[in-house]
């Protein structure tokens, strides 16, 4: 009973990397970047639900949306602000830039809202499931996480294969020139890729914060990380990688620490990456393109 | 003849501190093949890009259907009616031939993509077979084919085409260039770069021969067939 106990939790962890994977893997598919801000804006996301509760006493769900609504503003703008003026520039210009966007992130955050640790309401009202004569107790915070995940998952797979825009998305990830050839507007496309990967950020932010009810400005760093790893362990670019990888980082994570060590978790969990990426360098699901002549 | 569709005047484009169109000036009528020839380096693709947008010119200008080209944002472009099927085909690998040519047309209003697709596949009926399959699955040829049909989607007034035998088989090369034969035939004005001199020139109106970001020579398809200095220079003889 136990291990299913630390299955679900770890399926609940690792949905939450799978959503903030999302973000970094559609992010570096379209913009080719890897933005280390990212996870910034998980904690933006939390601060800004926390913030409605808290002081203006809104509920739970106009929270949730504010969340959203904000940290799809932030994407676009940091995009435009920062990355865009950067698209011919070097790889390694853009890295620095994101890490750079990382620290501001922290430190405005740390400016308006102070170092001390906030605490966090849950805004998921679903009561914890009692199963086996409460021998398995599934917390309602785990039941939303994952079921926020599918329902993620099925609305990206049906965006980025039934509609223009997403038809448009996976186009210019391919190939950007040939892309605007046929009319499409690369910016306006990577502005849109900002713009979901950061509201999906905002989605992870409230459910972890929710699970974990500590908020502070560093809050969003190590899960961004375990996300990034997440989304390269799937095959970073890949879709069904970063949900895939997410989940079993977070299975892999839960279970170092119920049974090797919980200080060596984190550890455990980017040795399987380290052996993945040697096994298979492209990630789990990451594609190999063979240019045909 | 009247006014040309597509007036190049005099543009020079840098890649960085290289100079790699000097002071280019040629024009296309409408319901012409004009070819644009010359070695590898030349500058073909780079005029064919700067007039897509891609690639901006730092003099001159590039007018279409009397619109300044420089004044229209690159992706708005195609809607102006010109289409390039560029350099190495450059079609979406990860995604199927249908949905392909579905961003062929994506500018077009969609109400008449389901007829749009149903002519570049009575043009092309290898691509209907194949519709579904990922174009990364597709031999060159088909993927030639299937950059054209892409092309074709947006219905331009202008189609531009950029080295279309390339890496292809002789057999495959004389398919696409009896396409462009037809496709010309049926109306379309077209654009044609290619090293393949010999048959860019027998199927084009007129001709320009790039050398080194210049035009060295220009005229008459046949005009430029039976010149002894381009023989000699791109025919091998």
């Amino acid at each position: 009973m136990a291990i299913l106990m630390n299955l679900i939790n770890g399926i609940s962890l690792g949905s939450v990397y799978a959503i903030i994977a999302l973000g970094y893997t559609m992010v570096y598919g379209i913009a080719k970047m890897l933005n280390f801000a990212h996870g910034d804006v998980i904690m933006v996301g939390g601060y800004m639900a926390f913030c409605s509760m808290t002081y203006l006493n809104w509920g739970p769900v106009p929270a949730v949306l504010l969340a959203i609504a904000v940290c799809t503003v932030l994407g676009i703008v940091v995009e435009r602000l920062a990355y865009k003026p950067l698209r011919q520039a070097p790889s390694l210009a853009v890295l620095i830039t994101a890490i750079g966007v990382s620290y501001f992130l922290q430190n405005a955050a740390l400016l308006i809202w102070g170092s001390d640790p906030k605490v966090f309401t849950s805004v998921i009202h679903i009561p914890s499931q009692r199963l086996f004569d409460g021998q398995l107790i599934i917390t309602g915070t785990a039941v939303a996480t994952v079921l926020s995940c599918v329902v993620i998952m099925i609305a990206l797979s049906l965006f980025t294969g039934k509609t223009k825009m997403g038809k448009a998305m996976r186009a210019v990830s391919e190939d950007k020139g040939a892309a605007q050839l046929m009319g499409i507007n690369v910016n306006f496309t990577i502005s849109m890729t900002f713009a979901i990967g950061s509201g999906l950020a905002a989605i992870a932010g409230v459910l972890l914060c929710s699970a974990y009810p500590t908020l502070m400005p560093t809050t969003g760093s190590m899960p961004g990380i375990k996300a990034f790893t997440a989304a390269v362990f799937g095959g970073i670019g890949s879709i069904p990688g970063a949900m895939i990888g997410g989940i079993l980082l977070g299975i892999i994570e839960i279970f170092g620490k119920a049974y090797i060590s919980t200080q060596l978790s984190d550890a455990i969990v980017f040795a399987v990456l380290i052996v993945v990426l040697l096994v298979k360098p492209t990630g789990l699901l990451g594609k190999q393109i063979r240019e045909k002549v | 003849m009247g006014e040309p569709i597509l007036k190049v005047d005099d543009i020079n484009v840098w890649y960085g501190s290289i100079h790699a169109i000097k002071g280019i000036s040629f024009e296309v009528y409408e319901d012409e093949i004009v070819t644009l020839i010359g070695a590898n380096g030349a500058g073909k693709s780079t005029t064919l890009n700067t007039i897509s947008g891609l690639l901006h010119s730092k003099t001159g200008s590039i007018s279409f259907m009397g619109k300044n080209l420089a004044k229209i944002a690159p992706h708005k472009i195609v809607d102006e009616g010109l289409a390039q099927v560029p350099e190495g085909r450059r079609v979406f690998l990860q995604m199927s031939v249908a949905e392909n040519l579905e961003m062929g047309a994506f500018t077009a209003p969609s109400s008449g993509i389901a007829a749009d697709l149903e002519k570049v596949y009575s043009l092309f009926p290898r691509l209907k077979e194949r519709r579904r399959q990922v174009a990364g699955t597709l031999s060159g040829g088909e993927q030639q084919m299937l950059a054209m049909g892409r092309a074709l989607m947006s219905h331009p007034k202008l189609l531009m085409l950029d080295e279309p035998s390339m890496g292809l088989a002789p057999i495959l090369v004389e398919q696409i260039f009896e396409i462009i034969g037809n496709l010309h035939k049926a109306g379309s004005t077209i654009l044609l770069v290619e090293q393949n001199a010999q048959m860019a020139l027998s199927i084009a109106d007129r001709g320009y021969v790039l050398e080194t970001g210049k035009i060295v020579h220009s005229g008459s398809g046949s005009e430029l067939l039976a010149s002894p200095e381009i023989k000699r220079a791109y025919l091998g003889g």
